[in-house]
């Protein structure tokens, strides 16, 4: 019984932080704070879950931990590509297809 | 004592509704909905449901959160540079004062008419509910001509085999429509792409 209390404290433990990242997350007054702390939050979340699974007894759960955390990398990945160029289609062309067309396509 | 864990979820969950409402900055949008999709999903986790959650993670978080972004970088925005993006790229203005008010209102007015719907109705797992009465028991008698007549192992199977069946053939004609479609919408764009390179440039 005493894990159980032990799982939940430090469920609770998690959700505090995650609230902070959240706080940061909603203040940040630059977009790598926001990054920093969204990313950190996944992180969090991931946690999160290998807990909860351990506390309610269905470690089988866990593979959603290993999904949270690839979602996490690749809307990172996402997220930072697209803050760096601006977006996903290939530069080149896109300046090109721009000075040509404002028509919106790459 | 889950209620430690459920009930701060809720809260984080709420926040991020509002947060995404009221936030001006399109890009920190776009990741509170990712933000959203993960916490909701955890909730389902929470409430037993991890095939939901795998879902709500995958298409919420992960897709959709990139969809977004890349209609993002479509969108014409007020200042559109390449390189390093700083906040003011993406902040939009507040609508007009009254506009809010008049929408607060008619949501305001739509969720108590739900909720008021939802009184109404039995409680959570109560043996009166209608889904209790009518259709489990008939399910189990009917299932037992089709366990002996097809020799389907358990009452689970011989739904899924009988019932189920037709909703996934109805799902897959949807599906298959709806993959039709975009391949459709994708072959035109392709060949007037072609046609456009094929006037500017000669030589292929």
């Amino acid at each position: 019984m005493g894990i159980y209390y032990a799982l939940i404290v430090t469920a609770v433990a998690i959700l505090v932080t995650m609230s902070l990242a959240m706080i940061r997350a909603m203040a940040g007054p630059t977009v790598f704070d926001r990054v920093l702390a969204l990313n950190m939050f996944g992180t969090k979340t991931v946690l999160l879950i290998c807990v909860v699974c351990f506390t309610i007894q269905r470690t089988d759960f866990l593979d959603l931990a290993l999904l949270y955390s690839l979602m996490n990398f690749i809307g990172m990945v996402a997220l930072l590509r697209f803050s760096q160029f601006g977006g996903f289609a290939d530069f080149e062309d896109a300046s090109q297809s721009k000075s040509t067309s404002t028509s919106g396509g790459r | 004592m889950m209620e430690f864990i459920v009930i701060p979820i809720l809260a984080l969950l709420f926040a991020t509704a509002i947060t995404v409402a009221v936030i001006r900055n399109l890009w920190a949008a776009v990741m509170f909905t990712g933000i959203y999709s993960f916490l909701g999903a955890s909730w389902m986790l929470i409430l037993d449901a991890p095939d939901v959650a795998f879902t709500e993670a995958a298409v919420g978080a992960g897709v959709s959160t990139i969809l977004m972004l890349a209609t993002l970088s479509l969108v014409p925005r007020s200042s559109r540079k390449r390189g390093s993006i700083s906040n003011s790229d993406f902040e939009t203005k507040d609508p007009p004062r009254r506009r809010v008010i008049s929408s607060l209102l008619v949501v305001i007015g739509t969720g108590a008419m739900l909720i008021y719907g939802t009184l109404d109705m039995p409680l959570f797992g109560s043996a009166d509910a209608a889904i209790q009465t009518y259709p489990a028991p008939s399910f189990i008698e009917k299932s037992q001509t089709e366990m002996g007549e097809h020799g389907l192992p358990n009452v689970v199977t011989a739904v899924l085999a009988s019932y189920r069946g037709y909703d996934t053939l109805g799902e897959t004609a949807v599906i298959f429509t709806a993959g039709i479609a975009v391949l459709l919408i994708l072959r035109k764009n392709k060949a007037s792409d072609e046609i456009g390179a094929g006037q500017s440039e000669v030589t292929s």
